[in-house]
């Protein structure tokens, strides 16, 4: 599945410091899984995510600024997370490829019941509403990943070494 | 409604577990709808297989009885009956539809129905058996003739909605056919004559008081003269027909929307159901089930519908599908991404 590369020239950011800190959600037995979100949740939640590799270009989805600390939002009480990404250019194809990493990559992340939604940052793809409406399709995310070209790219971008 | 009056509970009776992965839709044998027969349902999921349950007279409990497996490659997304029972059809991911037999106590896949482009959702048989239809991503609906020998031709593939189709259905009593999708449409299909050609009679849109995101699924009631949707907008929409007219050979009698329920979901409403006796129960991501009855509030709107109760955390994760039983008593079943089916039984609270 190699096409010519659709953002050529992306802009790339600095990796930022990380404070060290514990990122470990099942070192301690002891506690309850679900208080690992009371107190660390916005820090837990984008560890998981900010070294996706982009799908066209050997950097890290935080390199690229696609995710941030503001990316995510987390109801705790409701049990709801959302997620906003911003594409490296308007017209990005990737952006379902990108929505089905960071769903598969947070599915270990919190307890089951939670609830977690994708949307695309708002003005920063020129088929906002198209693309949020796929991301958050559970059906068509569930045959998406059942496509092993797919699946393949997915675990590309999840599980590269370059970084 | 009495119904209204009465305190009601929604009582767990079992929860079935066996899939290993999310259990996406199930249906109710008809045949076993008599009160002297064991009741059997059919479950299929996200594993690639499908189960069949049956009561066990002694322990009035469900047991699985078989899991048909080796089959599907992917997801098992629906599975129907014949209303005979003999027959069950399995839509699936891989694009095909499977018919199994019950032969002797085992299932064997008879035929495998092969045409759509990629994941076939949901499939559904009409009233006398004669007729099967499918549907999928491809965006099409196709019609089925159930010939001797197991064998099916299609007969043909209807095109018009413009995204994704997620569910069919026959109507329960005339051969009309009901498809909904993620365009936000609900689309009726029909054929005039016997050996005509099945056309687009209706399209039920945003503009005529229609969904504004995808239609998940549909239901009607028993005696087939009204209709629920159900939606990603997070309501559920009850339409009317005048059926008496249709089925007079009077022509096409469109259906009209009679009322939205908005407010009752704060996430994706994925199924409803009708039960014989007129209670609407709806399967959401919230993880919840509800049942809505109609009241008539003595207003000159005609009827209503409101909450009967709601079954907050009915599973642990989201309720893709709810299907009462087919027979005389209260039961409900439902089944979740949690990967369980429960079985509940409505009753007044002791």
């Amino acid at each position: 599945m190699t096409l010519g590369l659709i953002n050529a020239n992306p802009v790339v950011h600095a990796k930022k410091e990380r404070v060290a800190r514990s990122e470990d959600p099942h070192g301690d037995d002891a506690v309850d899984p679900l208080e690992i979100y009371d107190i660390l949740p916005l820090f837990s939640i984008l560890n998981f995510v900010r070294d996706i590799r982009d799908p066209e270009h050997p950097y890290s989805l935080e390199q690229l600024s696609v995710l941030s600390e503001e990316s995510i939002t987390v109801d705790e009480k409701l049990g709801r997370i959302l997620i906003t990404f911003t594409p490296t250019i308007q017209h990005c194809s990737m952006a379902t490829v990108i929505g089905l990493c960071l769903r598969v990559k947070l599915k270990e992340c919190f307890p089951p019941h939670f609830k977690l939604d994708i949307k695309v940052t708002p003005g920063s793809h020129a088929d906002e509403e198209s693309v949020n409406k796929q991301l958050n399709d559970k059906e068509r995310v569930a045959a998406a990943l059942e496509n092993p070209n797919l699946r393949q790219l997915v675990d590309e971008c999840l599980y590269s070494n370059e970084l | 409604m009495e119904l209204l009056d009465a305190n009601l509970e929604l009582k767990e009776i079992q929860k079935l577990q066996g899939h290993t992965d999310r259990v996406w839709s199930l249906a109710w044998n008809p045949a076993t709808a008599a009160a002297d027969v064991p009741s059997v349902f059919a479950s299929c999921s996200g594993d690639k297989t499908v189960r069949i349950w049956e009561e066990s007279p002694s322990t009035r409990s469900w047991d699985c009885k078989a899991v048909l497996e080796e089959t599907h490659t992917r997801t098992v997304r629906s599975c129907a009956w014949s209303p005979s029972g003999k027959l069950l059809a399995t839509a699936s991911f891989d694009a095909t539809t499977a018919i199994w037999e019950n032969v002797g106590g085992d299932f064997e896949c008879v035929s495998t129905l092969e045409g759509h482009e990629n994941e076939v959702k949901s499939v559904s048989w009409n009233a006398s058996g004669s007729l099967l239809a499918t549907c999928g991503r491809d965006k099409t609906v196709w019609i089925w003739e159930v010939m001797p020998g197991n064998e099916f031709d299609c007969i043909q593939v209807l095109q018009g909605h413009t995204q994704d189709v997620k569910m069919v259905q026959w109507h329960p009593t005339m051969d009309m056919l009901f498809s909904c999708s993620y365009d936000n449409t609900v689309k009726v299909w029909w054929s005039e004559d016997a050996d005509g050609d099945w056309s687009c009679v209706q399209t039920l849109g945003e503009s005529n008081n229609g969904h504004s995101s995808t239609v998940w699924s549909l239901a009607f009631n028993a005696k087939g003269d009204k209709l629920v949707t159900c939606s990603d907008d997070l309501s559920l929409k009850i339409w009317e027909a005048d059926i008496i007219r249709m089925q007079s050979g009077d022509g096409y009698a469109p259906w009209n929307h009679m009322c939205t329920l908005s407010g009752y979901h704060d996430r994706t409403v994925f199924s409803v159901h009708w039960s014989r006796d007129g209670i609407i129960a709806s399967g959401a991501a919230d993880d919840a089930v509800r049942l809505f009855v109609e009241s008539k509030d003595g207003s000159m709107n005609g009827p209503t519908y409101q909450l009967l109760l709601k079954k907050e955390k009915a599973h642990d994760m989201d309720v893709n599908s709810v299907q009462w039983f087919p027979g005389e008593k209260r039961l409900l079943a439902s089944a979740s991404d949690d990967g369980t089916i429960k079985i509940w039984e409505l009753a007044s609270l002791a």
